[in-house]
């Protein structure tokens, strides 16, 4: 049976494109059919923006790569109709256990937070969430959504002016030209447009290798994340056991920075590495082995011009945490509805200049919890090892240095404090759903309180009256009416009342929290609405 | 707002002083730093107080009268 990474699902087909007498020019271009650029394609399509999405290559992902999805992640999938397919077949995961040398030094359970709809994680292959994504494409394709995806397409070059971009796109047919009122480069964290355009993408570089092997095997293992510190089968480097859908193990060792990767790929040498960890009478089957090494590093500005940077290709991480598809996916649900409005001639363009500060906020966040994590599993000098093992043997005794211990700290989404689209808060409301927050999830009597929101700006009101459509600008808000006598369990009074009785809550169309108030007062939120839209 | 105590708190302080070498005793000094990593760990997570860590940190690294 071929594996689905083996199958083209979107194989090279001649476009009409190519036989245009002048370049066709369109609304969006997207470079890349990855988790990110199809995510961000399908957000545009079921927003009436038409898409293109090309990739050289016409398969899903091979190999499992990115493997764990965050909550967040999982609600923007939700509101792109493809949340369910990826829950369903994923791992869910809660317990974890530590060790170090040939200890356990403790075991730990996530304990998520009650009263949400996705779980705080789930483990997936990227293949088959790569193919949940085209699924997804297909399915709006035929419900007549302006979506396309080329495969067999490589950008080979690039340029622009003030009023769009221009590609050349190679294909098995030749060559030949796409205009675009907007590219935007989801191609990787080695960007061929952003090597075409020669921007710099700078940080900080990590020397240290890791194996990565994904085998088929089936182990009694429990669905647990383990972790180890210097263990006896991989002494002074670190190793990780995860679980994902079809008895496939992600197995991570790190190497150290002097090794011969030929020789560390090679099967028989992996194959003693999983023994002398696993026991020598492991059977399995290698799905996928490499050898990474990373750097934590980020562009200055996620756009240029008419060319905007999504994902890896504008800031790359290392993978502990989960950091990499993860605050990919929050890229795109930053940028699909402020691309929407600004072709719509609703906002102004330098509503995008808010897409990098606010996704720099991210970035630069993940940066510097990834290199937090690095810094514990890979210790930089004597000291930092001394204080690392340190908190390791008192975890094995004492609660207290446990929360210290970090083999990666799981991605969470970022609040855009201080981001120039937000509008008034109110003291007496939680601190969590402030202005820049994402909306935390609750059950409302109609199912969950996400799913209620679609990809448009709503006002969200808790226990008061306000008109149940207004209309801003040619921008239509309606209204979500909430009342804490519905609130049973207390979910929506704790997590977006706090202190007040009442509440409104104008909520951006990526589900964020643009301003908020104990009273609906109809200019103020028409004051905000148009800061959240750049004008 | 807490404050780093920087004057004398500990009791019978030749006693204390006489424990802290005794512990040492006899170990490496691998051992030793191991021991005082710990340590250092064991009293942060005691006082707990951001603020007074932050005081602490600065006062051991003799970068600012306190």
């Amino acid at each position: 049976m071929s594996k689905i990474f083996e199958v083209p699902l979107y194989p090279y087909q001649r476009s009409p494109d190519q036989d245009a007498a002048t370049p066709v020019r369109h609304p969006v271009v997207v470079v890349g059919a990855g988790p990110v650029g199809l995510a961000l394609a399908i957000d545009l399509a079921m927003q009436d923006v038409p898409v293109v999405v090309i990739d050289e290559n016409d398969k899903v992902s091979w190999g499992s790569r990115a493997i764990c999805f965050a909550k967040r992640p999982l609600e923007i999938l939700d509101r792109l109709g493809c949340g369910d397919p990826m829950v369903d077949k994923g791992v869910i995961w809660n317990l974890g256990k530590v060790y170090f040398d040939e200890r356990q030094v403790f075991g730990f359970n996530l304990l998520p937070e009650q009263g949400h709809k996705r779980p705080a994680f789930i483990n997936l292959q990227q293949y088959y969430m790569e193919q949940y994504l085209v699924n997804r494409v297909r399915e709006l394709e035929a419900e007549g959504k302006p979506i396309e995806l080329r495969g067999g397409a490589k950008v080979t070059d690039v340029s622009q002016d003030e009023a769009g971009a221009e590609l050349t796109v190679s294909t098995p047919d030749g060559p030949y030209q796409l205009k675009a009122d907007w590219v935007v480069a989801c191609d990787g964290a080695a960007s061929p447009i952003r090597t075409l355009m020669g921007l710099d993408f700078t940080g900080r570089v990590f020397e240290d290798n890791f194996l990565i092997a994904d085998v088929v095997m089936e182990a009694k293992f429990p669905t647990e994340r383990w972790f180890w510190f210097d263990p006896p089968f991989n002494r002074g480097q670190s190793a990780l056991l995860h679980k994902q859908p079809d008895n496939v193990w992600r197995i991570d060792f790190q190497l150290g920075w002097d090794i011969d990767r030929a020789e560390e790929l090679k099967p028989e040498n992996i194959d003693r590495r999983l023994k002398a960890m696993l026991g020598e009478d492991i059977s399995y089957e290698l799905e996928w082995s490499s050898i990474y090494t990373f750097q934590c590093r980020r562009m200055d500005r996620f756009h240029e011009g008419r060319v905007i940077f999504a994902g890896d290709s504008a800031h790359q991480v290392s993978p502990f945490g989960a950091r990499g598809a993860n605050s990919g996916l929050q890229d795109t649900d930053n940028l699909a509805w402020k691309l929407k409005l600004i072709l719509d001639g609703k906002s102004p363009i330098t509503l995008l200049d808010s897409y990098d500060t606010e996704r720099i906020h991210g970035a630069d966040e993940n940066i510097l919890n990834s290199s937090r994590s690095t810094d514990f599993i890979t210790p930089k000098s004597e000291i930092s090892r001394i204080f690392r093992d340190a908190v390791l043997d008192l975890s094995e005794r004492y609660e207290a240095t446990r929360p210290m211990v970090n083999s990666g700290r799981l991605s969470v989404p970022c609040t855009y404090d201080g981001s120039p689209l937000n509008g008034p808060d109110c003291s007496s409301m939680p601190d969590r759903t402030r202005p820049g927050s994402p909306m935390v999830d609750a059950p409302v009597p109609d199912g969950w309180l996400l799913d209620q929101l679609a990809t448009e700006f709503r006002l969200m009101t808790i226990n008061l009256e306000a008109p149940d459509r207004i209309e801003i600008d040619g921008i239509e808000v309606r209204r979500l009416a909430l009342s804490s006598a519905d609130d049973a369990d207390g979910y929506l009074t704790q997590r977006y009342l706090g202190d007040a009785n009442t509440a409104v809550y104008l909520v951006r169309p990526d589900q964020h929290v643009a301003a908020r108030w104990d009273h609906y007062d109809e200019k103020a939120v028409k004051a905000a609405l148009l800061k959240a839209i750049g004008r | 707002m807490a404050q780093l105590n920087t004057k004398a708190n500990i009791k019978a302080p030749d006693e204390f002083y006489a424990e802290l070498l005794a512990v040492h005793e006899g170990l490496s000094k691998a051992e030793s730093d191991a021991l005082n990593a710990r340590l250092v760990l064991l009293l942060a997570n005691h006082i707990g107080d951001r603020e007074v860590l932050s005081q602490a940190l600065q006062a051991a690294a003799l970068k600012e009268e306190t």
